[in-house]
């Protein structure tokens, strides 16, 4: 299951991070970033509750980069 | 610009005016000390939060903490050498944001730019209900409502036109810029822009399922799969700032201890300012965005003429491909039957066409089809009559009191005549007047008027082989290759037979095999190639679906410019790759030298960034 999140961030690099911070979440199949869209596709594992594992793809990627935005 | 960027053009004109006057100021020692001071918290406030947030969180390696350290370590250092300034530790704070300023206004407008061209999206279509013309959203209007198109307005759903002459510009779509012209009972595409009258159209697909919302998937979901490049810069990413900080923590502390352990004098500040140097390119800011910027770019370009590219990586795999390879029908010909001659006629061409014409016209078989088209002036239906059709021979009817046969040399025989051979390839139709032979008329699919020069243009572009795959005869297969030069021909296969082709083509040529159909029944081989090019396919999902680039009218010379698109955009994305990674180990290696100071870090790091995101735009420009 694919769902996309705008999103905003200001460098590359630090999208890049967000990016790999995300794939790490647990219940995340696959999260890609695309910086110039802005636009962030998170592929979710099988039965797992979206809302939840979306709070800590947000809560990750705060980590990493304090001041991007996730559209949730 | 957005208020945040406007905000911070404010702050960088103020901090540059600040640095130009302090020039000129007669402050010495301390006041020096403090004017900078309060300058430099003006440009980098902001940073300096934002790193102690990062150090909260553990995060030692980001930028804001590595620009922090830098600037500060070379306001301290001045002030302990007892420096005359402290330019440099603003300038490093200015400088980077300036970068950082100028890498989201041309994302921004690079984003904005691409959008713009993919701006298809109808708002509002007047559709008429109950005899009056309300204006509702798209996808409030159900397949086969009426719906009304002034000139100058997008066509917001795919139909059928009821009533008007009009022209259409398809630019959008297809990338073609003269209008076409539109009748009624043409079929219409959502996207076009109506130009010159009202048009009354029926609808036949939902919203979502129309032309428009179909490309506006196409382009959105097209970026998501990343191209080799872009994977290198991501694995480069990753090591290259640790890498850079430890390196610049080696130079601060072992050549110093190193000088104090043989008895000299350490020399720490030096080195420490030397180090200072490495973590202000320590960012590899410059490639990560521009290299995914110029696929972006190069896309957007593609698309404007009328070319999605699916992919990055599909652009790659274009800009190195070596093996054409083509479906025949519908791709290098137009797929519709076409009169290409008349023969042996007694009568003047037309005239004989206008009685075969007649007597076919009431069949629907695509040769009676293309037997009309070809007849400018068509006699009226009441001249025709008693048609008869004769299952495998043929039509007889009468025209205008005439006795007019129409069919194959069968048909000739029974009416009484011989029929003559033709020498040429395609089907043939003789016709008999009045029970005598009146010439025959040569029927078949025609090339596409610029398939001969795609395939040139391919081979100057240093394409290998052009091979065509067809499930027709021999004979028709061996005719159209040499009049296009085809270097290999395999023909009578079914789609199966396609795709054993294909893969034994692409074994002898690893990755670098692409093929172009028309989808119409070869989207496994579409799928199945390294790049699968789809023609003209927005009629057909399936070959949207598999196809890795999609061309949106059916014009072969699309293909050489998807070549060229791609080899220019991976051209620009080398450049940068080079230019970038070059700049930055230069500058580390002068840097540890002492040649360098951190002026020079500086431009490494955000005049490499400028100057890499300018050379991505280039991409979207011209690809010729």
């Amino acid at each position: 299951m694919k769902q996309e999140y705008d999103i905003e961030v200001d460098c590359a690099n630090c999208a890049e991070k967000m990016q790999a911070a995300a794939g790490k979440v647990s219940g995340v199949k696959e999260a890609v970033i695309n910086f110039i869209l802005q636009r962030m596709v998170v592929e979710f594992e099988e039965g797992v509750d979206r809302k939840g594992v979306m709070k800590e793809v947000v809560r990750a990627c705060k980590r990493v980069e304090p001041d991007c935005e996730i559209g949730v | 610009m957005n208020r945040k960027q406007k905000t911070m053009l404010g702050r960088m004109v103020a901090t540059g005016s600040l640095l130009v006057a302090l020039q000129f100021l007669p402050l010495g020692g301390e006041g020096m000390f403090a004017a900078s001071i309060g300058i430099y918290l003006l440009i980098a406030y902001d940073i300096l939060m934002k790193s102690a947030k990062g150090m909260v969180r553990g995060q030692f390696l980001d930028e804001n903490f590595l620009m922090t350290v830098a600037s500060l370590g070379a306001l301290a250092l001045g002030w302990i050498q007892g420096a005359e300034d402290y330019n440099e530790a603003i300038a490093v704070m200015l400088f980077y944001q300036v970068g950082e300023w100028f890498q989201s206004i041309a994302v921004m407008r690079s984003r904005r730019s691409i959008a713009a061209l993919m701006q298809i999206r109808p708002d509002y279509v007047h559709v008429e209900r109950e005899g009056e013309l309300v204006t509702v959203s798209p996808d409030e209007v159900p397949p086969g409502s009426v719906i009304v198109v002034q000139p100058g307005e997008r066509v917001p759903l795919d139909g059928e036109v009821l009533s008007g002459d009009s022209s259409l510009d398809t630019s959008a779509l297809t990338g073609e810029s003269v209008p076409r012209s539109i009748r009624p009972s043409d079929a219409i595409m959502s996207g076009c822009i109506n130009l010159r009258a009202p048009l009354r159209i029926r609808t036949n697909k939902e919203f979502t399922e129309s032309t428009v919302s179909k490309i506006l998937r196409l382009v959105r979901e097209a970026t998501n799969r990343k191209s080799k490049s872009e994977q290198f810069i991501t694995k480069f990413a990753r090591i290259y700032t640790p890498l850079v900080c430890s390196a610049a923590l080696l130079i601060a502390l072992v050549p110093p201890t190193v000088l104090l352990c043989t008895g000299q004098e350490s020399a720490w500040t030096t080195w420490l300012y030397r180090a200072l140097i490495f973590l202000v390119i320590s960012c590899p800011c410059a490639l990560v965005l521009s290299i995914p910027l110029s696929f972006f770019a190069g896309m957007g370009g593609a698309g404007r003429a009328g070319i999605l590219i699916k992919g990055s990586h599909f652009m790659e795999t274009l800009a190195r491909a070596r093996v054409a390879v083509f479906d025949k029908t519908g791709t290098l010909t137009r797929g519709v039957f076409e009169v290409m001659a008349v023969h042996h006629s007694e009568h003047a061409d037309d005239e004989l066409l206008r009685y075969a014409a007649a007597a076919e016209s009431a069949s629907s078989h695509p040769i009676s089809r293309s037997l009309r088209a070809a007849c400018v002036r068509p006699f009226a239906p009441s001249c025709v009559s008693d048609i008869e059709e004769l299952q495998g021979l043929g039509v007889m009817a009468r025209v205008m009191g005439h006795h007019v046969a129409v069919g194959n040399a069968r048909l000739m025989e029974q009416v009484g005549t011989h029929a003559l051979p033709c020498h040429c390839v395609g089907t043939v139709v003789h016709v008999a007047i009045d029970h005598r032979y009146a010439g025959h008329i040569l029927i078949s699919d025609a090339l596409k008027s610029s398939s001969a020069s795609a395939l040139a243009r391919l081979k100057e572009l240093g394409i290998d082989r052009n091979v065509m795959l067809t499930g027709d005869n021999q004979r028709t297969a061996e005719a159209v290759a040499k009049e296009l030069a085809m270097d290999e021909i395999h023909f009578e296969l079914l789609p199966v037979h396609k795709v054993e082709k294909l893969e034994e083509l692409m074994s002898r040529n690893k990755g670098r095999v692409f093929f172009v159909g028309d989808g119409v029944n070869d989207a496994p081989v579409l799928a199945r190639a390294d790049v699968g090019i789809a023609m003209g396919a927005l009629g057909s999902d399936a070959a949207i679906e598999a196809a890795d680039v999609v061309i949106m009218d059916d014009d072969p010379l699309r293909i050489p410019r998807a070549i060229s698109i791609s080899r220019r955009c991976v051209r620009i994305v080398y450049q940068n790759i080079v230019f970038a990674i070059g700049a930055k180990v230069v500058c580390l290696l002068l840097g540890a030298l002492g040649l360098a100071n951190m002026w020079f870090a500086i431009f490494a790091d955000v005049g490499v960034l400028v100057l890499c995101v300018l050379n991505s735009i280039r991409a979207m420009y011209d690809g010729k």
